[in-house]
């Protein structure tokens, strides 16, 4: 395409299409940013803080942030890896995570987030809030237990299922997610097909009746580490050369 | 359609129906029925076109809408750190007392509940309390018991004020027992006004000169951030658009601070002068007031100035000499939300959302309300505009220090002898201004309310401009006997309550420095905890999105650098085992112990069984 620019990228050149944000640049150039609010078939959210870079030194959210021409973007500094751990420690603390028996352990964002960052345990005190489930619907249920407010069942349900069935009530810590009716989650049209339900990074919306059905060894980052897709995509991009 | 439907939709329609009034609608609701409850949210939703659940996001997310009902009258206590220095327990107490309810409860006849708010803007004259729109200060413990009993005599809140403060608090549509306490005037705000002078000057140039005036002028904003004026006007100029707006930030609510209410009172021409003259500059013809619900009780009063700047052709769809340039003015209400002072959150809000700060780049210079270039400037910035228009640009980068141009309004509480508003000229120093405050013993200043930075006597040479000590106009002094982990722990919990939280840091990062302030009074730091509070506020000041949680690990990281030997002699003791200090092993086994009916064998020496 024409109007193609150039950023650079962790010291390489970098190409990009306008419209594209920093994320979306990077996510073509084969390098990874660690996300868990952005998600490519949404809006973008800007509220895990986990995708921060550095842009021209300056600390901004790549999920948000357009790519333009010239733009000089650090993804990977020690100071920034240190930042997401210490923000993937407080999501962990913040909720009651039990990986050893949620339902999406091995296909868990936040988790393989932890692995990948080398989390042992995290430096914060558990809070233990107590939050809670929402098992009125037939197909679908909801722990808020498990939820991170990371907002894309809101976004999904609203712009791909066109029902807006989810949303954000409450402020501060006391902030939770919500749905469209007096009843709970039973009292909306949800369907357990609907994208709201399958873009949900953690174990907080999960399909009844499905838990565990992957065998351990074959669960989404039982092998690879979250982000390798995108990291294999620099090496065949490399090797396709000048495609456009 | 039931009755209550009935007068819901037509709220709703008195508004057009339209889903960027709910911040009004949901008011007018909450007015009418003391509550937003479920069935109220279905014919809001309803009648507005939007899921019920975005209405329930909206009246969750402001502290004075609520989902339950509430009494006919509420009763708000200032709980800051100043009004509790100066009595507010003793106060809470009263009315506790005299009401029989807890905070949070209302009584059971459903007439009045009783809350506690965050700053309201009356720290020179605390303790206080807003009494729904009314304001009450200096309140004592015998004060309450006599409000508690009128109230329940005649139920006005009104009736309640008994002497009226000085200038316009006296007004007709005002009046209100709050006093200035203008101590010291300067040139710039608190001079004399000639109205519609500045106005005419600026529109006998054009629109490209004022800006030049302005950037002339050096003029900085007030509102905490210190952004050039005319930088920000130049943007929202060349932006684009069918559209443009002029927002005022009359939202004040970094505690300790209470200028802009007196601006508001005293200087209203100057104020709108200031924004029509912005609006000419950028070629606006529309302008918002975005005033904290705190301050409603001014509401009246600046819809009559407005009204006269009408009759007389200061505002409206000409402007003087100008046919072609039309310039109004709105108010809209906020609800009880630090964080809508942030300009983006103000936008949300005003545009019917919950105050969540928006996503940047797109700046609202570019895009704003409604996706249309909007420039918002503090009340005090848009006074300075306007007299830099009648005084010239050369005359107002005279005053104040070399980086900081004109004068300061400082809001001054706490431990001096003459609480109030002074303006002085900006590069003051701190010392000179603790004297002419009344406060030379002063052990501590928390210099730009808790988002700036807690000093002690070391930085009290220092100047109070942007380069040095910055403020938007917060100027809190403590005693030296004043518990000063304390005064943090108070600010921490602060922010914990007026985090938006939309972000990780800030979300979660308020609440852990809060827990560690508080393991630290308690006396169980860890040496090892310095280093990890200065890096959860290094992560917060990194990641958080917005001003708020970039800035609210200031009152731990400016305390901890300033007075580190509080912290050191909250240490925990040493001992000897792995555990940190904060790790409190009693605490933890209480339960277990509670519910096993004997205690531990090791760390209590109870008994084992059989
Ligand atoms: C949490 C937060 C609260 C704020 N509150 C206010 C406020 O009450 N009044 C204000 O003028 N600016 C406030 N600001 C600063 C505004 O975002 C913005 O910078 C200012 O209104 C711009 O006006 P100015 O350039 O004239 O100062 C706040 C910022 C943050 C991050
Ligand atoms: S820093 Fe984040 S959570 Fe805090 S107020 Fe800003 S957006 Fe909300
Ligand atoms: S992915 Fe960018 S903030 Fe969450």
């Amino acid at each position: 395409m024409s109007k193609t620019f150039t950023l650079t990228i962790d010291n390489t050149a970098v190409k990009a299409e306008p419209g594209w944000t920093i994320l979306q640049a990077a996510d073509a150039a084969g390098v990874y940013i660690p996300r868990l609010c952005g998600h490519k078939d949404l809006v973008p959210h800007g509220s895990c803080r986990v995708c921060t870079v550095l842009v021209n030194g300056r600390p901004q959210s790549a999920c948000t942030t357009p790519a333009t021409p010239g733009m000089v973007v650090d993804t990977a500094t020690d100071e920034l890896k240190e930042h997401r751990k210490r923000l993937i420690e407080m999501l962990f603390v913040e909720g009651n995570h039990f990986c050893m028996f949620c339902e999406r352990s091995g296909g868990c964002e936040l988790q393989a987030l932890g692995y990948r960052f080398g989390m042992l345990s995290p430096r914060y005190p558990y809070q233990f809030p107590v939050r809670e489930v929402d098992a009125s619907h037939p197909d679908v249920m909801v722990d808020r237990n498990r939820c991170i407010l990371c907002g894309r069942c809101v976004r999904a349900s609203r712009d791909l299922d066109g029902r807006s069935a989810f949303q954000f009530v409450g402020r501060g810590p006391e902030k939770r997610i919500a749905f469209n009716a007096a009843d709970g989650l039973g009292g909306t049209d949800i369907e357990a097909a609907d994208r709201a339900v399958e873009v949900c990074p953690v174990g907080a919306i999960l399909r009844k009746r499905e838990g565990y059905r992957v065998p351990i060894g074959q669960r989404p980052y039982d092998r690879d580490p979250i982000g390798s897709d995108i990291e294999a995509k620099a090496a065949a991009a490399a090797g396709a050369g000048e495609e456009d | 359609m039931s009755e209550t439907d009935a007068a819901i939709a037509e709220i709703c329609e008195r508004f057009g129906n339209d889903r960027t009034r709910l911040m009004d609608i949901v008011a007018a609701v909450q007015a009418d029925r003391g509550g937003v409850d479920g069935s109220a949210l279905d014919a809001i939703a309803s009648a507005v076109g939007v899921p019920r659940v975005e209405v329930e996001s909206l009246v969750t997310f402001y502290a004075f809408f609520s989902d339950r009902p509430k009494g006919g009258i509420v009763i708000r206590l200032c709980d800051d750190i100043i009004d509790e220095m100066f009595g507010a327990g003793k106060v809470e107490r009263a009315f506790r007392e005299a009401l029989e309810i807890g905070i949070g409860e209302t009584t059971p006849d459903g007439r009045i509940t009783l809350e506690r708010a965050p700053c309201i803007g009356l720290c020179d004259q605390a303790p206080a309390a807003l009494i729904n729109d009314v304001p009450v200060t200096y309140l004592s413990g015998d004060r309450a018991r006599e409000m508690v009993a009128e109230l329940k005599q005649h139920g006005d809140p009104r009736k309640l004020v008994h002497r009226l403060g000085d200038g316009n608090n006296a007004h007709p549509r005002v009046r209100s027992m709050v006093h200035n306490g203008i101590r010291k005037r300067g040139a710039v705000i608190f001079a004399e006004m000639e109205r519609g002078a500045a106005l005419r000057r600026a529109l006998a140039m054009s629109p490209v000169e004022v800006i030049r005036d302005i950037k002339t002028s050096r003029l900085r904003g007030r509102g905490g951030a210190g952004f050039p004026t005319g930088m920000k006007w130049d943007f929202t100029r060349a932006a684009e658009a069918d559209r443009k707006f002029v927002f005022c930030n009359a939202d004040e609510g970094e505690p300790g601070t209470f200028k802009d209410r007196v601006i508001l009172t005293e200087c209203p021409d100057l104020l709108f002068e200031g924004m029509t003259i912005a609006g000419y500059a950028i070629g606006a013809t529309e302008g918002i007031v975005y005033l904290r619900g705190e301050y409603a009780y001014l509401r009246e009063f600046l819809e009559e100035v407005l009204e006269q700047r009408r009759k007389d052709g200061l505002l409206g769809k000409s402007l003087p000499g100008r046919p072609e340039a039309a310039f109004d003015i709105r108010i809209q209400m906020g609800a009880g939300a630090y964080i809508c002072g942030e300009e983006t959150a103000l936008i949300s809000s005003c545009e019917g959302l919950r105050g969540d700060p928006k996503n940047r780049p797109p700046f609202p210079a570019q895009r704003g309300y409604l996706g249309f270039p909007t420039c918002v400037n503090n009340v005090e910035t848009l006074c300075c505009a306007a007299r830099i228009l009648e005084k010239g640009p050369g005359w107002f980068a005279e005053l104040g220090s070399k980086g900081s141009p004109g004068t300061k309004l400082l809001s001054v509480s706490g431990d001096c002898s003459i609480p109030g508003v002074y303006e002085v000229p900006f590069g003051i120093r701190l010392d000179a201004l603790l004297e002419m405050v009344g406060a030379p013993n002063a052990a501590a200043v928390q210099v730009g309310g808790p988002s700036g930075r807690l000093v002690g006597p070391d930085e009290f040479k220092r100047m109070i401009c942007y380069d040095h000590l910055a403020t938007g106009g917060s100027v809190m002094v403590f005693g030296p006997q004043r518990d000063l982990l304390h005064v943090v722990e108070r600010f921490m919990d602060f922010f914990v309550e007026e985090s938006c939280g939309y972000c990780t840091p800030c979300r979660v990062g308020n609440v852990l420095l809060r827990q560690k302030v508080a393991d630290f009074r308690a006396g169980r730091g860890a040496a090892s905890d310095f280093a990890w509070i200065e890096e959860l506020g290094d992560t917060m000041k990194t990641a958080s999105r917005c001003g708020l949680g970039q800035t609210s690990a200031n009152p731990v990281l400016s305390s901890l650098q300033a007075f580190r030997d509080l912290y050191e002699s909250r240490l925990g003791p040493d001992r000897g085992d792995a555990f940190l200090p904060a790790f409190d092993i009693r605490g933890a086994l209480a339960e277990s112990e509670r519910l096993a009916g004997r205690a531990s064998v090791v760390y209590t020496g109870g008994e084992g069984e059989g």
